[in-house]
């Protein structure tokens, strides 16, 4: 069969290996394979960025009775594409005031953040740049980085609004932090291990939101709640309210440095769907159900690249709906919701977790 | 081989990040240093086959503490360039106890035994199975200590906090 490499990317990869291994001394040969590796993820960074945007043009169009983008390309498919070239075009506007350095390599920081999370996402069977022995911790710990290319950014450009717009930023991305760990690591002590590829791997009976019942569902939405405030989205956005302060911390940037913002902010909101995906959803792992063998069957023939995009994308547009239907928290609300009901909640919800797995109450 | 170039590579970057932490005019630029060398540390402890130490590495010092300093010096608007006044024999003794400090952790580290550092996989002390292990049963009590010391310290942060004391 031909096709077969869709169901286990290993077949494709370790043919590539072999053929670059063969060809060259071992040292070049892991530094090609960094490169190719390094250079498909901004790939594909860039293009889910872009389609991102598209989606929620529409996603919002729709909701608000409306068509969308409709002119570049059948249903306005290119638009986001003409509009970063548009972007590219544009004159970088230097600010006279602002500290150089740092206004420069904020929006890159922010890049790199989201590089390093999603370069340890299972995307297929096989198809796993970093399997690192802490997966999930790893996630959480490159992504708290991008709030450092927040604050700078906000500060560095030498405005007011900007300045508070990050502050806010700030605060709310290290409060959600805890919520988004903390919700995880309920899933981590069903699953006895933080590697992602095993968090995969145990989900082949059942995923593991079925097979922890009610702690993993409260999990889930803690982690949707969380996800949703740590990539700046939805309701929680209020670090940009354009009412209030503008356009928040990216106010004073221009041209494609505006750009690299708007794409990070596209692709945390992916890291969170594809975290959620893989930890509660199962990953590239089918949909299975003990016991019923011949449908398990059937669903092994959908290619497991595909189960995960399509979880990826129905949380995504989950948090999509939220955004465009929930009315914008003020920074109290928001702040309480985090620590006097999302905290609690959390830890009290671990303890029931672990009181279920030592007592053996899941499926 | 590789590893051997990434080492050298991670190490002139932590002494080259933690020498402009000394050298910068501007605080914040302190601060982004200091982040940048607690990176080159963590990239250390994956060498040694640690990679939970090197995961809460970088989310302590530099998602959490790092971003704690960068709210206080923006907060506090302590950008203004220039040296920081300081006396002579501040510096004098500022030199002392650096030395001292830095004689100590050689007179340490010369005795130490270097087998695991030499192969990281021999030992799996950093992987997260092994690490809960001996926190949760050698070190039990300490630990737990220390996690009332910082209940304690978070619940004095609270009470600093709260404007209506009488």
């Amino acid at each position: 069969m031909t096709f077969k490499f869709l169901y286990d990317f290993s077949i494709l990869t370790q043919a590539i290996d072999k053929a670059i291994t063969g060809s060259m001394s071992p040292f070049w040969a892991m530094i090609t394979e960094m490169t190719i590796i390094g250079v498909l993820i901004l790939a594909f960074y860039a293009v889910v960025g872009l389609y991102l945007v598209y989606a929620e043009r529409k996603v919002c169009a729709f909701m608000q009775n409306r068509v969308g983008p409709n002119r570049v390309g059948p249903w306005g498919f290119f638009q986001t594409i003409a509009d970063l070239i548009k972007l590219l075009m544009k004159e970088l506007i230097p600010i006279k005031a602002a500290d150089k350095l740092l206004f420069n390599i904020a929006p890159f920081i922010v890049i790199i953040a989201g590089f390093m999370a999603i370069a340890a996402v299972p995307f297929a069977k096989g198809l796993h740049a970093v399997d690192f022995n802490i997966g999930v911790f790893y996630v959480m710990a490159v992504s708290s980085i991008g709030v450092i290319g927040i604050l700078l950014a906000g500060w560095s450009s030498n405005n007011k609004y900007s300045l508070i717009g990050a502050m806010r930023s700030g605060a709310q991305i290290v409060s959600y932090e805890l919520s988004v760990g903390m919700s995880l690591i309920t899933i981590v002590i069903l699953a006895g291990s933080m590697q992602l590829s095993t968090i995969v791997e145990g989900q082949h009976d059942l995923w593991f939101i079925f097979k922890g019942h009610v702690p993993a569902i409260i999990a889930f939405i803690v982690f949707l709640i969380a996800g949703t405030a740590e990539t700046n989205r939805g309701p929680f956005d209020l670090a940009e309210a354009e009412s209030e302060l503008t356009a928040g911390f990216h106010v004073e940037y221009s041209g494609i440095k505006f750009a690299f913002f708007f794409l990070a902010e596209y692709m945390n909101m992916f890291i969170v769907a594809s975290i959620a995906a893989t930890v509660f959803l199962g990953g590239w792992m089918p949909f299975h159900i003990p016991g019923l063998e011949g449908f398990n069957h059937v669903m092994d023939y959908i290619p497991p690249f595909l189960w995960y995009f399509v979880k990826t994308a129905f949380v995504i547009f989950l948090m999509m709906w939220f955004k465009w239907t929930f009315p914008r928290l003020r920074i109290d609300q928001l702040l309480t919701l985090e620590w006097k009901y999302l905290l609690p909640i959390n830890l009290f919800n671990i303890l029931l977790m672990a009181l279920m797995v030592l007592m053996g109450w899941y499926f | 081989m590789l590893s051997k170039y990434i080492f050298y590579f991670l190490s002139s970057v932590a002494i080259y990040a933690a020498l402009m932490v000394l050298i910068s005019k501007k605080p914040i630029h302190s601060v982004l240093y200091l982040t940048l060398a607690f990176f080159a540390i963590a990239g250390h402890y994956i060498l040694l086959n640690a990679q939970f130490l090197a995961v809460v590495h970088i989310i302590v010092y530099a998602g959490a503490i790092m971003v704690l300093f960068l709210f206080t010096v923006m907060l506090l608007n302590l950008n203004i360039e220039g040296e920081f006044p300081k006396k002579n024999i501040i510096k004098f003794a500022a030199v002392i106890v650096g030395g001292l400090i830095l004689i100590t952790l050689i007179g340490t580290f010369r005795t130490y035994d270097l087998e695991i550092i030499k192969n990281p996989t021999l030992n799996q002390i950093g992987l997260v199975k092994n690490l809960g292990k001996v926190l949760f049963k050698e070190y039990l009590l300490p630990f737990e200590l220390c996690s009332i010391l910082f209940l304690a310290a978070m619940v004095g942060a609270v009470m600093l906090g709260k404007k209506d004391i009488q």
